[in-house]
């Protein structure tokens, strides 16, 4: 962490580099039921981060050891694509990859309902197409709306965002710019429907107030992107049942 | 639109009280309310009752089912019931005398890709769901046309005291199965028939919650039957 000198990441108007104010998300857009051939799928962009979700399952797992005798298995796989950053990325698992699909994954396990279905898997794909930071929110959110659209039993739908801190301001939903100079990045999952914190991560250093300030901020934007997830459900299927009707 | 006196529920949403909800796997409680677990619908009438647009079919003991052969084993086939549980045949089921792998192989009963109806005898949830043939009207599929829809949608395909099955059946003349795990097969006398059957069983799914259905799926039956010319 530390700020690099002559980047002014706050204005003097108190806007954000973006023109954003310190409590304003990124456009957000949602897709669901984007490909063919999975049970589920989504595609969510915050901003310039685009997440590509894809669900299979429940089914029999082709690994027979992964199976557990009471309830289903998650799995999961974060994975950035070798074009989403501006440095041609290795398409090989990182370190960090492999950390951040476990950290997704028992973001996820709470809220699905993997009782239902012992001794099965659920395939969850998160493929980052582009990266501008908060690219795990970014894929719980994407994940949560294609587990929805594959008809898997879940408590809510779950909903992420990052708060972070630059020139000694909280900052919600920060891009990679903000991330590399800011004080603070500290992502935040919640399934607002049934009041649960599902992840919550820091790095960087932040004051107890700071931290009870930024929960806040980051839980009222997530109760926005979980209204989000719920209009775009609704209007999918609603527009297919309009679609029939001509 | 006529989604009127109905709503599309989303995972989280809260359930109104006295909701009707046929499969309890598909909605959860928090809170002392019941809460949808899966997108689904709504009809809020003086019993409010949620339906789950898709379901996921779990075997049950006694219940009938089309299943697809697919892989052969040396005692025994698997076989895919539309499930995330792959059922098991045993050959000396099947054949209704013991089986010895040494002078005989499964391959000449059947093959991958066969469709079996049979009747699951048990599941337990520890081990896979076993299947039985040894019962009238049960056993390897000849003839006829097998259809696939979501196994929520079975129930609106068979209808309030099976109307819906009724009609199809006297107004195409087609043996027609409706099995629990979403496949249906069709046998017709008249194989010109069986698109037919194809095509208003898949009109049943898209518009399951449209009311007066059978009605208008009787009307598009009968079109088609002016169109292409069958009787």
């Amino acid at each position: 962490m530390g700020g690099k000198k002559g980047i002014k990441l706050i204005d003097e108007n108190g806007l954000r580099h973006d023109g954003r104010k310190p409590d304003e998300l990124r456009p957000i857009e949602m897709k669901v039921g984007v490909l063919a051939n999975s049970d589920g799928s989504a595609l969510v962009k915050f901003g310039r981060t685009h997440v590509l979700a894809a669900v299979y399952g429940p089914k029999e797992p082709i690994q027979k050891f992964v199976l557990l005798p009471d309830r289903a298995v998650l799995r999961v796989r974060y994975h950035m694509a070798p074009f989403s950053t501006s440095e041609r990325k290795s398409p090989a698992p990182s370190r960090r990859e492999i950390e951040l699909s476990k950290v997704i994954r028992e973001a996820l396990e709470d809220i699905v309902l993997t009782n239902l279905f012992p001794r099965t898997s659920i395939d969850i794909f998160l493929e980052v197409l582009q990266a501008d930071g908060g690219t795990r929110t970014t894929a719980i959110t994407a994940a949560s709306l294609a587990l929805a659209d594959a008809g898997i039993p879940m408590k809510a739908l779950v909903g992420g965002v990052a708060v972070g801190k630059v020139d000694g301001v909280l900052v919600l939903d920060i891009d990679e710019l903000e991330d590399g100079n800011g004080e603070a990045d500290m992502p935040v999952a919640a399934a607002p429907d049934i009041g649960r914190i599902t992840l919550f991560q820091l790095n960087g250093v932040l004051t107890r107030e700071e931290i009870e300030k930024a929960t806040t901020m980051a839980y009222n934007a997530i109760q926005k992107i979980v209204e989000m997830e719920k209009e775009v459900l609704r209007r999918k299927y609603l527009a297919e049942k309009e679609g029939d009707e001509k | 639109m006529s989604l009127e006196g109905k709503r599309i529920v989303v995972p989280g949403e809260r359930l109104p009280e006295g909701v009707i909800v046929k499969d309890p796997s598909y909605v959860y409680e928090y809170d002392g309310k019941v809460v949808a677990a899966v997108v689904g619908i709504l009809e809020e009438k003086e019993k409010p009752v949620f339906v789950p647009l898709q379901t996921i079919y779990v075997p049950k003991p006694g219940d009938i089912v089309i299943g697809l052969v697919s892989s052969v084993a040396i005692m025994n086939w698997y076989v895919d019931i539309n499930s995330p549980y792959v059922a098991v045949l045993n050959a000396q089921d099947f054949l209704g005398r013991p089986f010895n792998p040494q002078q005989d192989e499964l391959v000449k009963y059947l093959q991958v890709g066969d469709y079996v109806k049979a009747k699951v005898v048990s599941f337990d949830r520890a081990r896979n769901p076993l299947l039985t043939v040894r019962e009238e009207g049960l056993g390897k599929i000849t003839e006829g046309k097998i259809l696939e829809i979501q196994p929520a949608k079975v129930a609106r395909v068979i209808g309030r005291k099976g109307s819906m099955l009724d009609m199809l059946k006297t107004e195409t003349g087609c043996d027609i199965f409706v099995a629990v795990n979403g496949r249906i097969h069709v046998k017709c006398a008249n194989k010109d028939m069986e698109p037919i059957v194809a095509a208003a069983v898949k009109m049943i799914e898209e518009k399951a919650h449209t009311s007066g259905l059978t009605e208008k799926v009787r009307k598009y039956i009968n079109e088609l039957k002016l169109v292409r010319g069958v009787k």
